[in-house]
C-alpha cells in the first residue's frame, strides 16, 4: 500500500544541493603534500574516519550535516568508516586533550598508509582558545602530522566538503604521474 | 521535614544576588548531607572552590532554589555522594581538581584526572603529579562472561569515553563507563578570563547546548551585577534557546531511530534540523547560534526578514515533523527496539533527581524552565511540560517528540509578543567589590548550571559550569542492565549525555 506520506513525496524535487567545488586554500595547502604514489593508491574515493581529540561537539555536529540529504557526501566518493583500518583520511577535532593524546597517536599508527590527516575546526587547527595548559596538549599538528587545516568555529558543511573535494582533487588519476 | 529555606537560615548568608540564596556553613556540619537528604531535596550540582564545596539544591516541595556550602577542614568535607547518589563522580572530580577529601566516600577512585597531566590538583595546590597508575575497574565475577571493551575512539562521529561491558551470551550484566577524555581545563582557563573571554569559553562547553550556556552564563554575570535587561533581550534568547532545543531533539530522534535500524528517520530529521540550522544562520548569523547570546544581552538583533523566515520555519516543520512521528507510530520494527528497551526506573529517576528528558521519562516532573523560575519564560503564560512514565527508550523518544511543537509554539508565542527595543545594555564588570551569581537554563538535555564570582576589578575569579549529563551518566549503566548489546546504542542515543559538558 501506498502512504500519504509516499503520495506527498512524488512531486518533490531533490534536495541534494550541487555547486560545491574544491577549496582553492585547501588544494593549495595540499601541492605541497602530494605523494605520487599515495594518488595512484587511493584514487577517486577516500575513506574517513573521524577523531574527537578534545571538541566541544559542535563540530561534531557538523560533520554529521555532511551526511544529510543537502550536502549527501558519499555521491562524492566521501564516506565515513569505522575503524582506523579501514580509512585513508583521519578528520580530527578538538584541542589534543592530554587524555586524548595516547588514543590519536594509536589511531594514527593503525590508519595504514598511505594516509592523510586533517585537521578540522579552529580547535584542531591551533587557533582557539583551548590552548596549552595542563590538560591539553595542543593543536592536531603537534601530535600527528596534518596535510589539511580546515578552520572554523565550527567550520560548516560547505566549508568541511570543499576541503574534502580538494583532498580528492588532489588524489584523482587525471592528477597523477 | 527539613526545607531548604531552613536550612539555609542556619547557614551564614551570603549575597548571590536576587534570585537565588547561599549560605555558608562550617566544616563541623558533618552532618548537613544526612540532613538535607532526610528533606525532599535534590541535589542539581556540586563543585569545588578554594577551601570549600558548593552544592546547588533544588526543594520539591516549595520549588526553590537555593546553594549549600560547606567549609573544607583541613581539605576534607563531609560527602555527599553517600547520601546524594549522583554527587559520587562530582567528589571524585573535587578531588581531583582540587584536592579537597569527601570524608566518608566509598569510591575514592581518581575520575577526570587519568594521571597525564603534569600537575595534580590543577585548581588547588597544583603539586607535581605522582606516577600514573592503572585505573582499577570494578572487578566482576561470573562464570562465562566474557568482556566488551569499546573507547575512547568510538565507531561513529561522537566524542570520546570509554565503556567497558560484561556480558553473559548478549546479555549486559554490568557496564562500566570510564570518562573524562576531552578534559581541556575549562575552570583553569575561566579563572583570571575577563567577562568576554568567559563567555566564548563557557559557550564551548558543550557545543550542541551552546545557546543554553551563554544563557546561564550571561545570567549569572547580570544577577552578580545586579542588572536588568531590556525584555527584547530575554525573548531573543528564548527563541534561540527553543530552536537550539528542537535542533538537538530532531537529530537524536534520527539518531536513535537508526541505531534501530530505521535509518529513513535518520535521513528525514536530519533535512528538518538542516532547515533549523539554515533560519538559525539566516536570522542571528550562525548556525549554531554559537556566541550570539552575550552578557548583556544578545549580539545581533531579530529584523523583520528574520521574524517572518522564523515563522515560515515554524510553519514548515510543524507538520513534516508530525507526519514523522506518525511514521515512527506505525513502524512494528522501529517500536519493537525502543519499546521496553533501557527503562530507569522512576524510583532510581527520583533518587538521581534525574534531569531532562531522561527524567521526565521516568516521572519526574522537572523543567528548570518553570521549576527555577527566569526569563523569559516566567514572563509568558504557563506552557505544558510533557511527563511519561516508562522510562525507557520509547518514552525517552516520546519526551523529546512531544517538546519539539511545544518549543516552536512557544517561539511563535515569542515573535506574537517581541518586545520593541534595543536587545542588548552595556555594563561595566568592575564594580570595585567581589560579587557572585548564579544562571539556570534547560538545554535540551536539562538544566545547565553556571555559578561565577567576579572579582572588585570585574574579572572572573572562579566560574562553574555544570551539565546535567553528570547525573545522567551514571543513570545509563543502571538502564542497560539486563539489555542485549546490540541495544546499547538505542540507549545511549536516547540519552545522549555530553562528553565534552561533563568532563570540562
Ligand atoms: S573549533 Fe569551535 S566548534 Fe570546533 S571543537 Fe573547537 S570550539 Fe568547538
Amino acid at each position: 500500500m501506498t502512504s500519504r506520506y509516499q503520495i506527498r513525496n512524488l512531486s518533490r524535487r531533490t534536495k541534494s544541493e550541487n555547486g560545491f567545488s574544491a577549496s582553492e586554500t585547501a588544494l593549495a595547502e595540499l601541492a605541497a603534500r602530494v605523494n605520487q604514489a599515495a594518488k595512484m593508491q587511493l584514487g577517486r574515493s577516500l575513506a574517513i574516519r573521524h577523531v574527537d581529540a578534545g571538541s566541544c561537539n559542535a563540530c561534531e555536529l557538523e560533520i554529521h550535516a555532511l551526511n544529510n540529504p543537502y550536502y549527501a557526501l558519499e555521491r562524492f566518493g566521501l564516506h565515513f568508516v569505522a575503524s582506523p583500518r579501514h580509512a585513508d583520511v583521519l578528520l580530527v577535532t578538538g584541542s589534543v586533550t592530554a587524555n586524548m593524546k595516547i588514543a590519536l597517536e594509536r589511531t594514527y599508527a593503525a590508519t595504514p598508509a598511505p594516509k592523510w590527516v586533517v585537521a578540522a575546526g579552529d580547535c584542531a587547527c591551533g587557533c582557539s582558545l583551548f590552548h596549552e595548559n595542563y590538560a591539553v596538549s595542543g593543536s592536531v599538528d603537534k601530535v600527528v602530522p596534518v596535510d589539511l587545516h580546515i578552520k572554523g568555529c565550527p567550520p560548516n558543511p560547505k566549508v568541511l566538503l570543499e576541503g574534502l573535494l580538494a583532498l580528492l582533487e588532489i588524489n584523482a588519476p587525471s592528477n597523477a604521474i | 521535614m527539613t526545607s531548604l529555606k531552613d536550612i539555609l537560615a542556619k547557614g551564614k548568608e551570603v549575597q548571590t544576588g536576587r534570585v537565588f540564596p547561599r549560605a555558608v556553613f562550617g566544616a563541623e556540619n558533618h552532618d548537613l548531607p544526612e540532613t538535607m537528604a532526610q528533606g525532599e531535596l535534590d541535589l542539581l550540582g556540586l563543585w569545588g572552590d578554594d577551601g570549600c564545596v558548593h552544592a546547588a539544591m533544588f526543594d520539591r516541595r516549595d520549588r526553590m532554589t537555593g546553594i549549600v556550602t560547606i567549609e573544607a577542614a583541613k581539605g576534607h568535607f563531609p560527602s555527599f555522594g553517600l547520601h546524594f547518589p549522583a554527587a559520587v563522580r562530582m567528589e571524585r572530580t573535587i578531588t581531583d581538581l582540587f584536592g579537597l577529601v569527601p570524608d566518608g566516600a566509598q569510591d575514592t577512585r581518581r575520575w577526570l584526572d587519568h594521571g597525564q597531566w603534569n600537575v595534580s590538583t590543577p585548581l588547588g595546590q597544583q603539586i607535581s603529579a605522582p606516577p600514573c597508575e592503572t585505573y582499577a575497574f570494578l572487578p566482576v565475577e561470573g562464570e562465562s562472561l566474557h568482556r566488551v571493551l569499546v573507547g575512547p575512539v568510538h565507531a561513529g562521529i561522537i566524542e570520546p569515553g570509554y565503556f567497558r561491558f560484561h556480558a553473559s551470551g548478549e546479555t549486559i550484566v554490568r557496564l562500566e563507563e570510564r570518562l573524562g577524555y576531552v578534559h581541556k581545563g575549562i575552570e583553569a582557563l575561566l579563572q583570571g578570563a575577563d567577562v568576554e573571554t568567559g563567555a566564548k569559553l563557557v559557550a564551548r562547553v558543550s557545543g550542541d547546548s551552546t545557546v543554553a550556556y551563554s544563557t546561564a552564563y550571561a545570567r549569572a554575570i547580570e544577577t552578580a551585577l545586579g542588572i536588568d535587561l531590556p525584555p527584547r533581550a530575554h525573548f531573543l534568547r528564548g527563541i534561540m534557546t527553543e530552536l537550539e532545543r528542537v535542533a538537538n531533539h530532531m537529530g537524536d530522534i534520527g539518531a536513535i531511530c537508526n541505531d534501530g535500524a530505521f535509518a529513513m528517520m535518520l535521513a528525514e530529521c536530519s533535512v528538518l534540523r538542516e532547515k533549523v540550522a539554515r533560519t538559525a544562520f539566516e536570522c542571528f548569523g550562525h548556525r549554531m547560534m554559537m556566541d550570539k547570546v552575550v552578557p548583556g544581552g544578545v549580539a545581533t538583533n531579530l529584523d523583520a526578514s528574520g521574524i517572518s523566515c522564523l515563522r515560515t520555519l515554524v510553519a514548515e516543520i510543524t507538520p513534516e515533523f508530525a507526519s514523522l512521528m506518525e511514521l515512527y507510530d506505525s513502524e512494528a520494527s522501529i517500536l519493537d527496539r525502543t519499546e521496553t528497551t533501557g527503562i530507569l526506573s522512576p524510583e532510581l529517576a527520583a533518587a538521581f533527581a534525574a534531569p531532562g528528558h531522561v527524567g521526565r521519562a521516568s516521572g519526574r516532573n522537572f523543567d528548570s524552565r518553570r521549576d527555577c523560575p527566569h526569563e523569559p519564560y516566567s514572563m509568558l503564560p504557563a506552557f505544558d511540560i510533557p511527563v511519561l512514565k516508562a522510562g525507557d527508550v520509547d518514552a525517552r523518544l516520546r519526551i523529546r517528540a512531544l517538546e519539539i511543537p511545544k518549543s516552536l509554539g512557544l517561539i511563535i508565542r515569542m515573535l506574537d509578543h517581541l518586545p520593541d527595543g534595543a536587545p542588548f545594555r552595556s555594563m561595566n564588570a568592575a564594580t570595585g567589590q567581589i560579587c557572585e551569581g548564579l544562571g539556570i537554563t534547560e538545554s535540551f538535555r536539562g538544566n545547565v548550571l553556571v555559578w561565577l564570582r567576579l572579582s572588585a576589578e570585574g574579572t572572573i575569579e572562579r566560574c562553574h559550569p555544570h551539565d546535567p549529563s553528570w547525573i545522567q551518566w551514571p543513570l545509563l549503566e543502571d538502564v542497560i542492565r539486563g539489555n542485549i548489546i546490540a541495544d546499547f546504542p538505542l540507549c545511549n542515543k536516547s540519552f545522549n549525555c555530553s562528553y565534552s559538558g561533563h568532563d570540562l
